[in-house]
């Protein structure tokens, strides 16, 4: 018979991933909602640098001399405005760069049109700053300058270097911490708080089966969860996985698996849903903000760094960017990899000690 | 029998032991709560044991107890010849089988697939599909749990407990909320598996039901055992068995009935009175001319026999209850 009844940790594994799939809100909590939040927040951070700078220059006398200066360089985008638009613009971040040209001065000089010029700007934007260089260059180099040393451009697109390449292994981090805790978590307190684990207590199920099952649906599950992300950021913004695609599998299970481990923790002994939603969040939130999803943890002060590095999530996180963005093998991450194998193994021996099945 | 005596029989031949679960002693206190106080127990393989009582009785708890869900504060559980911690529940697991009260199974695997699962949790028992037709569910194979009547989903929970072809069946109110129809199907179910020669301890507050199934019943009320034995004994101990029910326009008093040949006891109920008597034959007409003699007219008279119910009732709601 080919429908013959299978080990149980087989059939346990088989029944929690039919269960996850036919959850439409749980498809959408790990498949389509990192997506957009990837596509979003690519689009939103994507770098500028390669567009050109818009430079406004105040209308006055000799501004259209200003204005002929700037049109050659292939880098800018001159407009020429009132003060009181450029000021609004330049507030809105529409223009990076003001032209004034410093009338008091001019009138001085007579004849020469064009001999004291005002660069309003905002200094914390670096596009500004870089805005005021090529907007001086361009002038200068209009108006004769020599160049004392010859300067070639040779530009070239780092890898690995730009927002988006540090976004996506922390989204990934993200997504396996969310879905190991929600999933294992949620689902344990759930056939708590429904009877069934008494009811499986009642068979001579394997206690430690029940468990690996869940494990093994959730490492079944990272396949298509981390695939996605990596797939799309390879597609849309030409993220590129520098490491082996092996040691991206071993850090993405680790990591599942302690955050699977930390959901395990968290439904050991709850009662309601309640009251474990409440702990989940209480341990993600922070999470999401010191561990580096979105930023680095490098702007908190320095003093907390080991403890933000403590966190399984900065541990898996770091791996995650170690090897997709750095290219660096499995012993060089040797000690986030020890993190969280200390949080999974804590976490699993602490449950499985105080769980409880009624 | 002692408890030891039982003890060195379970070992020297544990198949022959006419004994599927003997407690003794058993008590559970939660805080001030006396849920199971004092009970002992002796269901015999092959039999349906049948537990009675209100809600509250503590007939969950012991059933618990005797399922090794919960511990008990004092005293033993024998089961199939073995004690619950004592290195055999894994083998007395494969051999018992629970249906709880409140289980609600995963909703969404189907029926097929809940089935699947139970099943691979037990090292024997019967094919996926033989359970599938005990439980009466090859229409519903396909379904997924949630979307299941509360009928269909007893029969599965029964079905899980059956995979497995338990020598021990725990029910525990397998069909309170059930309508009448699918009641009887829960009802056959249960009936195959005795015929099989399974042994039940069923929980229930349905007389009729445990009056159905059981070969023997016991009655429980503040976690102790107030009565035990056959339908029909209980039924005797009463000490009558037949009711006679009735309203009356007119004078009759209560005193005027009980001295009434063969009335055990009189009961006052709405505008009439409930009669319990030895034989009808021997108060009927007695009632019949005492009523003409007093010049009172009755109405909507009814006999019947007296069931586990009025035992219940007469314990539960009688001084039984009161006493404490």
């Amino acid at each position: 018979m080919k429908d013959k009844v299978m080990h149980p940790l087989v059939e346990l594994t088989i029944a929690r991933i039919k269960e996850s799939v036919r959850e439409p809100e749980m498809l959408f909590w790990v498949f389509v909602f990192p997506i957009l939040l990837a596509v979003a927040l690519g689009i939103a951070f994507r770098e500028s640098s390669a567009d050109t700078f818009r430079i406004a220059v105040e209308e006055s006398t000799g501004s259209k001399g200003v204005m002929k200066l700037l049109l050659p360089s292939e880098d800018i985008e001159p407009v020429m405005l009132t003060s009181e638009e450029a000021e609004e613009q330049l507030r809105k971040g529409k223009i990076d760069l003001i032209i004034g040209i410093d009338q008091i001065y001019n009138v001085r000089q007579e004849g020469d049109a064009l001999t004291a010029l005002v660069f309003t700007y905002d200094e914390t934007r670096s596009n500004s700053m870089a805005a005021r260089m090529t907007g001086q260059d361009a002038i200068e180099r209009g108006l004769g300058r020599k160049d004392i040393v010859s300067i070639r451009d040779n530009r070239v697109e780092t890898p690995g270097s730009r927002y988006i390449d540090f976004l996506i292994p922390g989204l990934i981090g993200m997504n396996l911490m969310g879905s190991g805790m929600w999933g294992v978590g949620f689902a344990l307190v759930l056939a708590r708080t429904r009877k069934l684990l008494k009811r499986l207590a009642a068979t001579p199920m394997r206690r430690s089966h029940y468990f690996l099952g869940f494990m093994l649906s959730r490492m079944l599950f990272l396949i298509p969860e981390v695939a996605i992300l990596v797939v799309l950021g390879r597609i849309i913004f030409n993220v590129r996985v520098s490491g082996s695609a092996l040691d991206l599998v071993i850090v993405s299970i680790l990591g599942s698996m302690t955050f699977a481990g930390l959901g395990m923790l968290v439904a050991a002994r709850s009662r309601t849903i309640e009251g474990a939603s409440g702990w989940m969040n209480f341990i993600m939130m922070p999470m999401y903000i010191l561990s580096g999803c979105f930023f680095s943890y490098e702007r908190f002060p320095e003093f907390s760094f080991p403890f933000i590095r403590a966190l399984p999530l900065t541990a898996l996180n770091d791996a995650l960017r170690a090897v997709i963005n750095d290219g660096r093998p499995l012993y060089a991450i040797w000690l986030e990899l020890s993190v969280m194998s200390v949080w999974l193994i804590l976490s699993v021996v602490v449950s499985l000690k105080i769980f409880r099945w009624q | 029998m002692t408890l030891n005596k039982k003890e060195e029989i379970s070992r020297k031949q544990v198949e022959s032991n006419p004994s599927a679960i003997v407690c003794s002693g058993v008590r559970k206190y939660f805080q001030e709560v006396r849920a199971v106080d004092g009970v002992d127990l002796e269901v015999r393989k092959g039999e349906c044991f049948g537990l009675l009582g209100p809600n509250g009785a503590g007939k969950t708890t012991l059933v618990e107890i005797i399922e090794g869900l919960t511990k008990p504060d004092a005293g033993s559980v024998e089961i199939l010849g073995y004690f619950w911690g004592t290195g055999n529940d894994h083998a007395i697991r494969e051999r018992i089988a629970v249906q709880l009260q409140e289980t609600q199974l995963a909703d969404k695997l189907t029926v097929e697939e809940t089935i699947r699962l139970f099943r691979s949790f037990f090292s024997r028992g019967h094919s996926v599909e033989e359970v599938i037709i005990l439980g009466d569910l090859e229409e519903k194979r396909r379904e997924r749990v949630h979307k299941l009547s509360g009928g269909t989903k007893q029969r599965l929970a029964l079905a899980c407990a059956l995979v497995s072809d338990p020598e021990i069946l725990f029910l525990d109110e397998p069909t309170t909320g059930l309508d009448p129809q699918a009641r009887a199907k829960v009802w056959d179910a249960i009936e195959g598996f005795k015929l099989r020669g399974g042994t039940v301890v069923l929980t229930t507050h349905y007389m009729e039901e445990a009056a159905r199934l059981c070969e023997r019943v016991a009655i429980m009320d503040h976690g102790r055992f107030f009565a035990i034995g056959t339908p029909a004994e209980l039924v005797a101990s009463l000490g009558a068995r037949d009711i006679i029910e009735f309203n009356v326009h007119g004078n009759l008093e209560a005193d005027i009935l009980k001295d009434l040949p063969g009335v055990k006891a009189v009961e006052r109920k709405n505008e009439g009175y409930i009669l319990k008597v030895l034989s009808l034959d021997v108060s009927l007409p007695a009632l019949l001319s005492a009523v003409e003699q007093h010049q009172a007219k009755i109405g909507h008279l009814l006999t019947r026999q007296a069931t586990l119910e009025d035992v219940f009732m007469s314990m539960a709601g009688g001084s039984l209850s009161d006493e404490r």
